[in-house]
């Protein structure tokens, strides 16, 4: 349990400003009048919201395979090899198991499941990797976004860290936009009573434009970004 | 730095911005790249003024109910472990922040980009405790290595500066050697910056909003340094203007979405990150996360006519498009909150004694209101505030102002049209001056004047320094 401090003169300030007694329960939310959001997309199919994803990823610099199930571990290792991997870190993640995936990563001549344990040797293993790769949890069509839900194994610095992120994305993930991810976020909050610690929606390379306005790609985080859709998982 | 960058009257920081070629020419490139930028993402929506009346309800309902959606963040926070200080002034903000990095022994902050945090003079109090705090933004890293030239844009703080002169910059500071061309000297800092964010004990952020429902803190970027800030060091500090909050996540998607496509044009940023305090040892997030709400002068803004300027999202829409702006700059605002945004919030915030030729420093085009994804309806705002200064100050100052030529209308028949629409007697009081030694005369001679550009800024950081050593509020 945190500390809270200052919280009711803070507080009660505010509701004198606001000519009004404190509000400590109660409020609701209006039923919006307008919900504009719900409409983007609204009935596209999962291919066509496969084929909008696809479209935005030209936008936001970022490459794209896609694959079955079966053939997941072959594109893998034609990616890595196109990015001249030789190291990589990973989510320690049963996806990496059941899609068959450790042989291929094993192969690497450096690669390491992302572990709690060892936080110091971990971000220094993430810091000198190639690449990093991790799972979508939700993918955002119309931004071209993937959705990472901390969890234990599932470590932040591997999305971050290394110079490429492959992203891998099951089709069944896609969603249309940011409104069905925050949707899901609400009731894991309302039904579970906590969200993952840190959510990332991550939508292709880091970039920045501070210098005169130019497109720079790869400033702080990762330089490459490549998304693996399994079109039948 | 404080809200107040520049000690100077407002004559002579406007004669500035008017000579100073270079930033001129990269303010109007800047304006009408992210303002096409916004443009075109807002108008494939089809929907955009939906989207903008249930931005402008959310934020309503939520200035409305501040109280309620404050506790209920701040409980959700810490019941999960998150230590939340409410700072009714900045000062009480930074003691704060400094007895966090006087226990935690910290040597070395790295910080992401926030206007919050520039607004209460942070960086000036960690150094106060012999610890180092680096700004890990690029642009806000660029001005810091040149000796903490203020930002003049709140999206794009280095704007006024050219890629020559980074360069100048990199090598003085860092002895960088290689050219010019900004991919080089982005990944000159990429190296740069790594090092800082590996090494540092303690990370600190703004807060682009709070989610009541979770106690959930989301920092909205491009570069990823804000991921890096709260990744990497053991402790985090995020520390959040009050009226940054919006109920649940279902909320915080509308107003993100506002956000990116209003600041630049972008569907989302690259990085959107949640971030909730959290007792599990799940992964490595830092052990202890601090989050340190501010008033600073905001609540005295709730409750009366200009309660709708909290609305604000920070996106710069308003600044991307005014006429204003792009002639004088971000510099002559001598605020960190330029534009008309700045105009109607700096006088709120900081009194109308240095700032009461803000409200003035505008045509009254009303864009910035069209402009604004949370509908602030900026220009009346602009208005509402001369009418208070000119009853405080009578109506010689509104004058005075008028001569000074900030009747920018006057020069450009089709705003001031509009602005003798508005029914401002401010406004029509100028036309009577119109044929006059009128507005634009001054104007034409502050752009004949011999040019300063050497003068730029260089004072400011040992002026504000003495300033301190004054006794003066930095």
């Amino acid at each position: 349990m945190g500390k809270i401090h200052n919280k009711e003169t803070f507080l009660s300030n505010i509701a004198g400003n606001l000519g009004r007694e404190r509000r400590t329960e109660g409020v609701e939310r209006p039923v919006w009048k307008k919900q504009p959001q719900q409409e983007v997309f609204a009935g596209a199919s999962p291919v066509e919201l496969q084929e909008i994803l696809i479209k935005q990823c030209e936008t936001i610099h970022t490459s794209v395979d896609t694959t079955t199930a079966a053939d997941l571990p072959e594109t893998l290792h034609q990616v890595l090899q196109q990015f001249g991997a030789s190291s990589a870190v990973y989510w320690q993640d049963e996806r990496f198991h059941s899609f068959s995936l450790e042989p291929v990563l094993d192969s690497l001549p450096e690669s390491m499941a992302w572990s709690d344990n060892d936080r110091e040797e971990m971000t220094a293993f993430a810091e000198r990797a190639k690449v990093g790769i991790t799972f979508s949890d939700i993918t955002l069509a119309e931004s071209g976004t993937v959705v990472l839900f901390s969890a234990p194994g599932k470590g932040r610095a591997v999305s971050l860290l290394p110079e490429v992120h492959i992203a891998l994305i099951p089709r069944s993930t896609i969603v249309a936009r940011m409104t069905q991810a925050a949707e899901v976020i609400h009731q894991m909050r309302e039904e579970q009573g906590k969200v993952p610690s840190c959510v990332n929606f991550i939508s292709g390379p880091s970039n920045s434009a501070d210098i005169e306005m130019r497109l720079l790609v790869g400033v702080h985080g990762p330089v490459s970004a490549h998304y693996i859709i399994i079109e039948d998982a | 730095m404080s809200i107040r960058i520049s000690n100077e009257p407002f004559d002579k920081r406007v004669e500035k911005g008017i000579n100073d070629e270079f930033m001129r020419s990269a303010v109007s490139g800047a304006q009408d790249r992210l303002e096409g930028r916004k443009s075109d993402s807002t108008a494939e929506l089809g929907t955009w003024e939906d989207w903008r009346d249930h931005a402008e309800e959310i934020r309503q309902h939520t200035l409305d109910n501040l109280d309620f959606y404050l506790q209920q963040f701040a409980e959700n926070a810490a019941a999960q472990g998150g230590h939340v200080f409410f700072a009714e002034t900045k000062e009480e903000a930074n003691e704060y922040i400094q007895s966090v990095i006087k226990k935690k022994e910290a040597k070395k902050v790295v910080k992401a980009k926030s206007m919050v945090t520039e607004e209460i003079g942070m960086n000036e109090a960690i150094r106060e405790l012999d610890c180092e705090v680096i700004e890990s933004d690029l642009g806000e890293w660029i001005l810091q290595l040149d000796d903490h030239d203020p930002p003049s844009h709140i999206v794009v703080p280095a704007l006024h500066k050219n890629k020559d002169q980074i360069r100048e910059t990199f090598h003085k500071k860092r002895g960088y050697s290689q050219s010019s061309d900004p991919q080089e000297l982005g990944r000159f800092a990429r190296e740069q910056l790594r090092k800082e964010f590996l090494s540092a004990d303690v990370g600190i952020t703004g807060c682009n909003f709070a989610v009541a429902e979770s106690g959930s803190v989301s920092l909205v970027t491009n570069e990823g340094n804000a991921r890096m800030v709260t990744a990497l060091p053991k402790t985090q500090i995020s520390v959040m203007g009050m009226e940054r909050i919006v109920p649940t996540w279902e909320e915080l998607d509308v107003l993100v979405s506002m956000l990116c496509r209003s600041a630049v044009g972008q569907k989302l940023t690259s990085y959107i990150t949640g971030l909730t305090p959290s007792e599990a040892d799940d992964e490595h997030a830092p052990e202890e996360f601090h989050i340190v709400i501010v008033d600073n002068g905001r609540s005295k803004i709730l409750g009366t006519k200009y309660q709708s300027a909290l609305q604000c999202i920070r996106c710069a829409a308003c600044i991307n498009v005014c006429p204003v702006y792009r002639h004088v700059g971000g510099h002559s605002y001598g605020s960190i909150y330029p534009g008309p945004i700045g105009a109607v919030l700096t006088p709120l915030l900081e009194g109308y004694e240095n700032n009461k030729e803000l409200p003035f420093a505008s045509s009254l085009c009303a864009a910035c209101t069209d402009a604004c994804p949370v509908k602030i309806p900026l220009h009346e705002l602009l208005l509402e505030h001369r009418r208070d200064i000119v009853e405080h100050e009578g109506g010689g100052f509104s004058e005075k102002m008028a001569m000074q030529g900030f009747a920018y209308a006057a020069s450009h028949p089709k705003l001031f049209e509009f602005g003798s629409r508005s029914a401002s007697p401010i406004v029509d009081r100028f036309s009577e001056k119109e044929s006059g030694p009128g507005p634009v005369k001054l104007w034409t001679k502050i752009r004949t004047l011999p040019s300063q550009k050497d003068d730029r800024f260089r004072d400011w950081f040992a002026e504000r320094e003495r300033r301190k050593n004054d006794g003066e509020n930095s």
